[in-house]
């Protein structure tokens, strides 16, 4: 039963990593952007929601009203002015870029909001409950809902690529960004606008994460990008779906490692990690494959 | 320096039918790659209605002068003027916009699009004009039938004639045809552009770049011969002789052209 349990557990954990990578996975599939700064600035999410709900005293879910376009805007400025910048001149300075952003942003939130972790209080007895399964499968109800947000934002995400107007572009300037100008396709705004999709999942991902854990100034990085890379990776890059099958692949390590040895947790999920980068480093679901 | 001679009465238009001002007018164009100068000093107008065709060896500076007019280069000195308008420094897809259309070299399709996505894309910026993705199914019947394919799964010639129309999409008011011929079957070639007085007859102006001489003299009302980045031939394909297009082409001596050529600007 325990392994059950196990599985069971890392599948839904699964979603929260997918919902920690796609923002990764698109900004790097479409502008070949690695974005460093990532898991901060989901953390940034969180700690807005945090400072939202606490000023105006709404209910947590409204604050995913206010945080996630906050965030979408501020993907398109960032994207449209600094990471543009260093993508004009090299893939290597854009790297570097992101990495100052990332440095930038972690020791901003530790000046301002000091080491110590805060979490975000659902106050939902809905959310902060869970419910049995058998009689030793204990399952909450948090991670099944953020699992389910997961499948809805990719979904979301696959349907507006393939059917609206701006994610055919999205594709085409990722295709050949040369010839998508030919077809009057501004490829900087173009950018924006997937830089904004990006980012507004890496808000989800970081006041999910606020509910289901804790926050802390230094959360971003070696927590949510890290897993988030891992994801990723073994997925398959730039595939939507191989970032759902990675988060969740990861997820199952994580909690087969934890059931051998709780201490084991964490490494066993990059052991898992580090076995397809050498055995399969296209990912499980390599984008060339499916087309 | 006798640039200024290239003007309004620039050498080779002598007999061209005069339709009113030049939809396209490029003046002493000098485009840099790096070091290298690959267009040195060229000059051209593009009057409505014309197929107007630059030929030259491989090297030539056609593709430069094409993209040049494109937006896809930055020129060193010289400039570019559609419909009376400064586009020197317009951005490709600013020109594309109002109207100047690439059909680029290679074809360019987006690989993970199908093909009517392709066409949506090129739909995507249209001016208004008789061009929808409807009527480019009527002219290829294939194309409807066979939309939800991938591009990769097409021949050449089909890949190519989807580039076309996803230019033609956009209502084009100048069609840019960058090497229709590359990589194609001559079969194909003929094919495609046996589609070109369909397409001029919906009232666009076409300028192209063809490796393939004779293709160019079957199909342009007017050639424009260039050499290492220089003008060796401007003509109307009745106005010379094979001879003179081969002079051109090779830069042999003692050169043949209906028009000088300009050497008097070399130090």
């Amino acid at each position: 039963m325990g392994w059950v349990n196990a599985i069971i557990q890392g599948v839904l954990t699964g979603g929260l990593y997918a919902l920690f990578a796609c923002g990764l996975s698109l900004m790097f599939g479409v502008m070949k952007v690695v974005n460093l700064a990532h898991g901060d600035l989901a953390v940034v999410a969180g700690y807005v929601a945090i400072g939202v709900i606490t000023v105006t005293h709404i209910p947590v879910l409204w604050s995913f009203l206010i945080v996630v376009p906050l965030m979408a805007l501020l993907g398109y400025v960032l994207q449209r002015t600094i990471i543009q910048g260093a993508l004009d001149r090299s893939v290597l300075i854009t790297l570097l870029v992101t990495f100052g952003l990332s440095v930038v942003i972690e020791n901003g939130l530790l000046q301002f909001f000091s080491a110590n972790s805060r979490a975000i209080g659902t106050g939902l007895s809905l959310v902060s409950g869970s419910f049995t399964l058998g009689s030793q499968i204990q399952i909450g109800y948090l991670l099944v809902v953020i699992f389910a947000v997961a499948v809805v934002v990719l979904l979301g995400l696959q349907y507006f690529l393939s059917r609206s107007r701006y994610g055919r572009l999205i594709r085409a300037v990722a295709d050949d960004r040369e010839a998508a100008q030919l077809a009057g396709a501004d490829y900087r705004h173009v950018f924006g606008i997937a830089a904004a999709l990006a980012f507004g999942t890496v808000a989800l991902a970081g006041i999910a994460y606020g509910m289901y854990s804790q926050l802390s100034p230094t959360t971003g990085t070696d927590t949510i990008l890290l897993f988030a890379f891992a994801a990723v990776v073994i997925g398959g890059l730039g595939s939507l779906w191989g970032t759902l099958l990675g988060g969740v692949v990861l997820g199952v390590a994580q909690q087969i490692g934890a059931q051998i040895n709780i201490s084991d947790e964490v490494l066993a999920g990059y052991i898992v990690f580090l076995a397809v980068l050498v055995l399969r480093p296209q990912g499980l679901i390599s984008r060339r494959a499916q087309s | 320096m006798t640039g200024p001679g290239n003007g309004a009465t620039g050498p080779g238009n002598g007999d061209r039918p005069d339709n009113g001002p030049p939809l396209l007018e490029v003046c002493d164009l000098v485009v840099h790659h790096g070091q290298l100068r690959a267009l040195d000093g060229i000059s051209l107008r593009v009057f409505p209605g014309e197929v107007y065709a630059i030929i030259g060896a491989n090297g030539a500076g056609k593709s430069t002068l094409l993209r040049t007019v494109a937006g896809l280069h930055r020129p060193t000195a010289g400039s570019v003027r559609f419909d009376g308008q400064e586009v020197t420094r317009l951005r490709p897809e600013l020109r594309a916009r109002q109207g100047v259309v690439m059909v680029p070299e290679g074809r360019r399709l987006f690989g993970s699009l199908s093909v009517e996505e392709n066409l949506l894309v090129g739909d995507s910026y249209a001016r208004p004009g008789p061009w929808t993705i409807e009527r480019v199914y009527e002219m290829f019947g294939w194309m409807r039938e066979r939309r939800n394919q991938l591009t990769a799964q097409l021949s050449g010639g089909e890949q190519q004639t989807v580039a076309i129309g996803r230019a033609l999409v956009a209502n084009p008011r100048v069609l840019l045809l960058d090497e229709l011929s590359l990589g194609l079957a001559p079969v194909v070639v003929q094919r495609i552009y046996g589609m070109l007085p369909q397409i001029l007859a919906t009232g666009l102006t076409v300028l192209l770049v063809e490796q393939d001489v004779s293709q160019a003299l079957r199909v342009a009302s007017h050639i424009h011969c260039l050499l290492e980045g220089r003008t060796t031939l401007e003509s109307r394909p009745a106005d010379v002789t094979a001879d003179q297009v081969e002079a051109a082409y090779f830069g042999l001596a003692g050169t043949a052209s209906a028009s000088p050529p300009g050497e008097g600007g070399e130090p």
